[in-house]
C-alpha cells in the first residue's frame, strides 16, 4: 500500500479537472442565460451524443456485435428492461463468437 | 413530480434503476484495474484515482500515458480533453437543479456520469422526473461498483486474463445502444440529425482523431441540426 508523492499529484490534478469538466457547463450555464439556439442543442444533445458514441465503437465491431445490438435493441424495445437487453446482447455475442 | 427536487425516495429509485448498468461498467472497471495493476500503481493508488476522478475512459487513458515520474501535465490535460463531453451534460440537465442547493447539488454534479445523464435525459422526455435525488441515486451506485470493480481488476490482475474478443467487452457498448431505444422519437425528427452524428464521429475517427473529438463533434453537429430543424419548423419537442 504505496502512495507516492508524484502519482498523489496526478490523481489529485485528473480529479480536479474532471470536476470542472462535470459542474462547469452547470455554473456557466446558471450565470448566463443561453440564446435559444444553445438552448434547444442542449435540448436535442442526448440522442446524438450516444448515437455519436455508439457509431465508431460499433465500427471496430465484429458481424457477432452487430447481432448483439440487433438483439439489445430488439429486447429494449419489446421490454423496456435494460438488464434484460444488455444480457440479451452479451448472450447473443457469446453464442455468435461460439458459432462462427 | 415536475417541480425540481431532492428527495429520498429519487436517490433510492436511482439506486434500484441504475443497478443493470453495472453489468455494463463492472467488466471496464476490471479492465481499468488490470491496466493500472499493469502500470504498477498500488492498490491504494489505483482506488484513490477511481473514487477521486470516477471516469473510466480518461482513467485508461491517463494510464495509457504512465510513466516514472507519473506525468503531471499529459495525464491532467487528457483527462480534460476526455471529460469535456459532460460539460454539456451539466448544462443540458440545469432545469433538475434549479431547486437544490448545497452539498446535494455538488455531489449529484460530481457523480454525473455518460449513463445517468441518459437516463436523467429519457425520464425527461417521458415527463417524468426532474428529481435530482434521482440522478444523485444513479451516480452513488455507479461510482460504489466502479470502486469495487476496479479494486477488483486490480487485485486479480494476474489471474484474470480475458481475451480481447470476450463477450463481457460488448457490455458497455449495450448499455448505450439501449439507451438509445427509448431516446428515439421518430424517423421525421431524429433520423437527419442521428445520421449526421454518426457520420461526423465516424469520419474525425477514421482521421486518426482520438476521444473526445469524434464524440463532441458528432454530438454537437447532430444537436445543432436538431435545434436549426425545429427553430425553422418550429416543432416544439415535448418538454417542460
Amino acid at each position: 500500500m504505496t502512495l507516492r508523492p508524484d502519482a498523489l499529484a496526478v490523481i489529485l490534478g485528473m480529479a480536479a479537472v474532471t470536476y470542472l469538466c462535470r459542474a462547469g457547463g452547470y455554473v456557466v450555464l446558471r450565470a448566463a442565460r443561453p440564446p435559444r439556439l444553445v438552448e434547444a442543442m442542449l435540448r436535442h444533445l442526448p440522442g446524438p451524443l450516444f448515437v455519436a458514441y455508439v457509431a465508431p465503437a460499433m465500427a471496430a465491431q465484429d458481424l457477432a456485435a452487430w447481432m448483439g445490438a440487433a438483439a439489445v435493441v430488439a429486447v429494449q424495445a419489446a421490454t423496456r428492461n435494460l438488464a434484460a437487453s444488455i444480457a440479451a446482447g452479451v448472450a447473443t455475442v457469446a453464442l455468435a463468437r461460439g458459432a462462427f | 413530480m415536475l417541480r425540481p427536487s431532492f428527495t429520498g425516495a429519487g436517490v433510492r429509485r436511482g439506486l434500484r434503476v441504475a443497478l443493470p448498468l453495472v453489468v455494463g461498467t463492472f467488466p471496464f472497471g476490471l479492465v481499468v484495474g488490470v491496466a493500472s495493476s499493469g502500470r504498477g500503481l498500488s492498490l491504494l493508488e489505483t482506488l484513490l484515482m477511481s473514487g477521486l476522478a470516477f471516469a473510466g475512459t480518461a482513467q485508461l487513458v491517463a494510464l495509457e500515458l504512465w510513466a516514472e515520474p507519473a506525468p503531471l501535465l499529459a495525464a491532467v490535460f487528457a483527462t480534460f480533453v476526455v471529460n469535456l463531453r459532460m460539460a454539456p451534460m451539466g448544462a443540458a440537465l440545469a432545469a433538475w437543479f434549479d431547486r437544490v442547493r448545497g452539498w446535494r447539488l455538488w455531489a449529484t454534479l460530481g457523480l454525473l456520469t455518460d449513463q445517468g445523464f441518459a437516463l436523467a435525459a429519457t425520464e425527461q422526455r417521458r415527463g417524468l422526473g426532474r428529481d435530482a435525488g434521482f440522478l444523485f441515486g444513479v451516480g452513488l451506485l455507479l461510482w460504489l461498483f466502479w470502486i469495487v470493480a476496479v479494486g477488483a481488476g486490480h487485485a486479480l490482475a494476474g489471474a484474470v486474463r480475458l481475451a480481447p474478443a470476450h463477450p463481457l467487452f460488448f457490455a458497455p457498448v449495450a448499455v448505450f445502444v439501449a439507451l438509445l431505444v427509448p431516446l428515439w422519437r421518430g424517423v421525421r425528427q431524429d433520423a437527419a440529425p442521428w445520421a449526421l452524428a454518426a457520420s461526423v464521429a465516424l469520419a474525425l475517427h477514421g482521421t486518426g482523431l482520438g476521444p473526445p473529438w469524434p464524440l463532441l463533434a458528432g454530438a454537437l453537429s447532430g444537436a445543432a441540426l436538431a435545434a436549426a430543424r425545429e427553430a425553422r419548423h418550429g416543432a416544439p419537442a415535448p418538454r417542460r
